[in-house]
């Protein structure tokens, strides 16, 4: 799987992604830069990883959704090409309007870094085909602007169309106002475009990849899209 | 020219922020505050042929960037500068 990885200016989370893909998972990873359009045709994924994107000024994801890279990708994903929002990531294809919706402030106010675990809502998409159905993942979240938002006649619609990918919930898969750690809408922790192509998502599936490090459970994110490819 | 720009989070929307400095005014004592809501405001300097001109282009600015239109409204006035 051709990989490539966009480093904007204040991603602090594209090194992890491109050590995963690149020495853990052995694919064939490049580095995007934001400031020039590229030609992205071989490429099977594009990752937007997390950090703080132009210092989150304005809004989170607001003036990287502008950068030149974003032309291409954007390019890329109306073609069907396979795009990974993880975090900033997830807010820069929300405010390029890739994926609907949007992510404000936390309820509680407070950034929120700790594990969480999710289920897996719809295991019939490229980044989520070898879960297998109800399985949950613990994954860690790190974020202060993480709480998803959409009216709730289009969170009906993503529902229908099987468009959330996962869901805060407790250890045993349990959806609850406890198990909500930022105030999201339906406990949304990751949704995808109706094609299915391009997925954002709160937790760092990247930082519990590497088998040195406790638990590997975001792992089968990056597996299932290679399984695809 | 100059821009004036009020960019408030929509009805509905939640506003952390907004209801935390409304709880600290219901603290001291302020019991009239029904409700708070925290939001932007921008001044842009604008070189603009006329009004009409920068009202265009304002809108456009505010829909394409400075609001997030999904969850925030906006306002704005055009002033004359000097």
């Amino acid at each position: 799987m051709k990989c490539g990885i966009v480093v904007f200016p204040g991603s602090n989370c594209d090194h992890d992604c491109y050590h995963i893909l690149k020495h853990i998972l052995n694919q064939e990873t490049h580095w995007l830069w934001h400031k020039e359009e590229a030609n992205l045709e071989s490429f099977d994924l594009v990752v937007l990883p997390g950090g703080f994107s132009y210092g989150d000024y304005l809004r989170p994801g607001a003036i990287a959704s502008f950068s030149p890279i974003m032309n291409s990708v954007i390019t890329f994903a109306k073609a069907g090409g396979k795009v990974l929002g993880i975090c900033n990531g997830f807010q820069v294809l929300l405010e390029s309007e890739l994926l609907p919706g949007t992510l404000i402030q936390n309820q509680s106010r407070k950034f929120i870094c700790k594990n969480v675990t999710v289920r897996i809502e719809n295991p019939d998409t490229p980044f989520t085909q070898n879960c297998g159905e109800n399985r949950i993942l613990e994954i860690p979240v790190a974020h202060h602007q993480g709480s998803y938002y959409i009216d709730p006649f289009s969170l009906n619609q993503l529902e229908e169309n099987g468009q959330i990918l996962f869901r805060y919930c407790d250890t045993k898969g349990k959806v609850s106002a406890e198990s909500n750690p930022n105030g999201s809408v339906g406990s949304v922790a990751g949704v995808t475009n109706e094609q299915k192509n391009v997925m954002g998502m709160m937790p760092h599936p990247e930082r519990c990849a590497d088998p040195q490090l406790t638990g590997i459970d975001g792992q089968i994110i990056f597996q299932s899209l290679i399984s695809n490819s | 020219m100059l821009a004036q720009i009020h960019v408030t989070f929509k009805d509905g929307v939640l506003d952390p922020q907004g209801k935390t400095v409304h709880n600290a005014l219901n603290d001291l004592g302020y019991d009239e505050v029904l409700d708070v809501n925290i939001g932007k405001y921008l001044e842009i300097k604008l070189d603009s042929a006329s009004e009409e001109e920068a009202e265009i282009r304002v809108r456009e600015m505010c829909e394409r960037l400075l609001a997030n239109t999904v969850i925030e409204s906006f306002r704005f006035n055009i002033v004359p500068t000097e």
